[in-house]
């Protein structure tokens, strides 16, 4: 191999493999919810290649983007296929996102060692959503148009004078328009670059502090007489071909909705959104996309205070925000789920249903007692956050294995 | 695994009916087939001749009909009164302002009406079949799965024209709590209860009042016609779409099972 001799003398080609890959040991009990890490990372390739694609094809201006898009569809070859992957991606994105991040909170992944490691994983969420809200009104439908206008008029709910200046300042206009479409653009094409970035930085502090696994332990504090963990194997080859599975069965239900059912009953394209931005006319019903639902209805939940809104946006901020905490809010003598008490599993389980609850009533026509709802729902939501330094603590726990488990 | 990726998927099945929502009027099914080109071709015909005077078809290509069975030639002869190109797209002559002066407001694109009506075809449908007498409107008729729209009944003279069969209900609490057919009947039983009981006149059926130069059933064909025409271009690709899904689906079952061996050769010595 004397030319790896030459590369390896001038870049650190194979240190590089084998600290990442081939002697990169990684626990050999990662289980279901392992996968959605490789998954993550293998949509946003699939967002920056198609999104690149599109790219060449759209037109950022607010007389011709509709038209540019409806042109994707009809006129370029496959021009369907990148735009349907684009849009299907983008909710696939979220939800592997989700599935992820529900993986570290139920296993503790964002527990000593690993705090900076789930922050920067916030990071990325909080990068995502602003990828995905820029992104949703470039096509310029109704839905992108009063969506954005919606969200944007959340800043200048800010006191001291200062919000109205801000949404000006963000749109580019006094109404959402033609310059906010094109630094909107702008912005999403750059934001995934950043994604990528921090994806690498994520990265690179995992393999720092080493996987987590469902059973909560640290493999290093057990290793051999070379010191390889005896729990842990190399993730290439046996989690590279793993996650290949992995990526397969994904791309089955992916394209099952790509193929069949882009729109997804009106969840991953919204119907009024086939109609052109019409700055006259306000829809009826305005929700944004789905992934987004669970905060717009804890926006909604929170009445005005003194003539103003703000409130409603610091909640929902805050219902953000306070995922960066939860490394210190967790206080359990235990990371994983498999050996805390009921009181944490049942926490868990009113979490999931605060979660669906909140995306369903986000997607709603607000009505007295669907606003009620979703006050209770915003209550457990951050009751779950905040008294979880309590019941963490009191919870009784059972004891953590040396070894892995099955 | 599988199973758990369907529980989740299926989770989300009720979310996607209860977004899309709907009005009050249920809808007739049009039954259409995309794989009918000649419907299509109707479609387009009937299109051209009735609807293009007003609404556009900005986003689709003349040319897109030699998919469904048509000759550059037939579409020129055809389907384009004022010459062009094929490729030319699918506008009309009349500016928007103008239209919005004259109408209120301007006729909007078709292009995607059936993407964006709840229900798609059968909102055209039972929208074109919708049409009934109504003195109070401007344009003398009125629509019972739009209540009040602008656009006069252009194929009347094929169906004929229709006349309302109204029900009075009796509202209370916002709840319909009677309904009677005649009008002296409903104001009697809202003048026996008293307060807070009011009437209203609902359109509880059309009947036929002047036959068109149409049979029903033939009308039924034309609206059907329309509706498959509009289900068509509003997503062009779709047939094309579903065809390579399956071959999509397909590579990619038989690339998961080589993958998913690959991985038990790989990990046996795991334990």
């Amino acid at each position: 191999m004397s030319f790896m001799n030459w590369i390896d003398e001038r870049f650190p080609a194979t240190k590089v493999w084998n600290e990442h890959l081939a002697q990169y040991y990684a626990p050999k009990n990662f289980n279901f919810w392992y996968f959605f890490g490789s998954l993550a990372m293998m949509v946003l390739v699939l967002q920056i290649v198609t999104g690149v694609w599109l790219a060449m094809m759209y037109k950022p201006s607010a007389t011709e983007a509709f038209a540019s898009v409806e042109y994707i569809m009809r006129d370029v070859d496959y021009g369907w296929l990148l735009r349907y992957l684009h849009s299907t991606g983008a909710s696939a994105f979220f939800l592997v996102v989700y599935l992820h991040m529900f993986r570290g909170l139920i296993y503790g992944s964002h527990r000593r060692p690993r705090e900076l490691l789930w922050i920067i994983g916030v990071v990325i969420y909080v990068a995502m959503m602003a990828t995905a809200f820029m992104g949703y009104l470039l096509p310029w439908g109704q839905m992108s148009y009063w969506g954005a206008q919606v969200i944007v008029n959340l800043f200048a709910a800010f006191p001291f004078g200062i919000g109205e200046p801000l949404s000006i300042w963000i749109r580019g206009d006094y109404v959402i328009s033609d310059a906010t479409l094109n630094r909107f653009f702008a912005l999403h094409f750059l934001l995934p670059f950043v994604l990528a970035a921090l994806v690498f930085v994520h990265i690179v502090a995992l393999h720092k502090v080493g996987s987590n696994n469902p059973d909560g332990i640290e493999i290093k504090q057990n290793k051999d007489e070379n010191g390889i963990p005896k729990d842990g194997i190399a993730f290439h080859p046996y989690y590279t071909v793993k996650d290949v599975v992995g990526i397969g069965v994904f791309l089955i239900f992916f394209s099952a909705v790509v193929f069949f059912m882009p729109d997804f009953g009106g969840l991953f394209l919204e119907p009024p959104n086939f109609e052109p931005a019409n700055p006259l006319k306000t829809p009826e019903h305005i929700a944004p996309v789905w992934y987004f639902t669970p905060y717009y209805a804890m926006l909604r939940a929170i009445p005005p205070m003194l003539n103003s809104q703000f409130p409603g946006v610091v909640v929902m901020f805050a219902a953000i925000i306070v995922f960066f905490f939860l490394p210190w809010l967790d206080r359990s003598p235990v990371k994983s789920i498999r050996y805390k008490g009921p009181i944490f599993k049942t926490a868990v389980a009113i979490f999931v249903v605060t979660f669906v609850m909140l995306a369903w009533l986000g997607m709603q026509a607000s009505t007295p007692a669907k606003t009620v709802l979703a006050q209770i729902f915003t209550a457990l939501y951050f009751a779950f956050f905040l008294l979880m330094p309590f019941y963490s603590k009191m919870d009784k726990t059972k004891p953590v294995p040396e070894r892995v488990t099955k | 695994m599988k199973k758990l990726i369907a529980v989740l998927a299926l989770a989300m099945v009720p979310f996607a009916g209860m977004a899309a929502g709907g009005g009050g009027v249920p809808l007739q099914q049009a039954n259409i087939d995309l794989n009918n080109h000649a419907a299509i071709q109707r479609g387009a015909k009937l299109f051209v001749n009735q609807c293009m005077g007003c609404h556009s078809a900005k986003y689709v290509r003349y040319k897109l009909f030699t998919n469904v069975g048509l000759t550059e030639d037939d579409i020129k002869d055809n389907l384009m009164f004022a010459g062009g190109k094929t490729g030319d797209l699918m506008k009309i002559a009349m500016p928007e302002e103008d239209a919005g002066k004259w109408f209120g407001a301007p006729a909007p694109d078709l292009t995607l009406t059936a993407r964006i009506r709840h229900g798609g075809p059968d909102w055209i449908y039972t929208y074109l079949k919708g049409f009934y007498v109504d003195p109070s409107r401007p344009m003398g008729v009125n629509n019972t799965l739009f209540p009040n729209v602008g656009m006069p009944h252009v194929l009347w003279d094929m169906q004929g024209i229709q006349e309302p069969v109204y029900r009075y209900e009796v509202h209370h609490d916002g709840h319909s709590v009677a309904a009677f057919d005649t009008e002296a009947a409903a104001d009697a039983y809202v003048k026996e209860q008293g307060e807070g009981y009011r009437l209203e006149r609902v359109v509880a059926s059309l009947k036929m009042a002047q036959q068109g130069s149409l049979t029903s059933a033939e009308y039924d064909q034309v609206a059907r016609d329309l509706a498959t025409f509009l289900t068509y271009i509003s997503e062009p690709m779709k047939l094309e779409r579903q065809r390579m899904g399956v071959w999509v689906i397909l590579f990619l079952t038989v690339f998961t099972v080589v993958a998913y061996l690959m991985k038990k050769e790989w990990w046996k010595d795991v334990h």
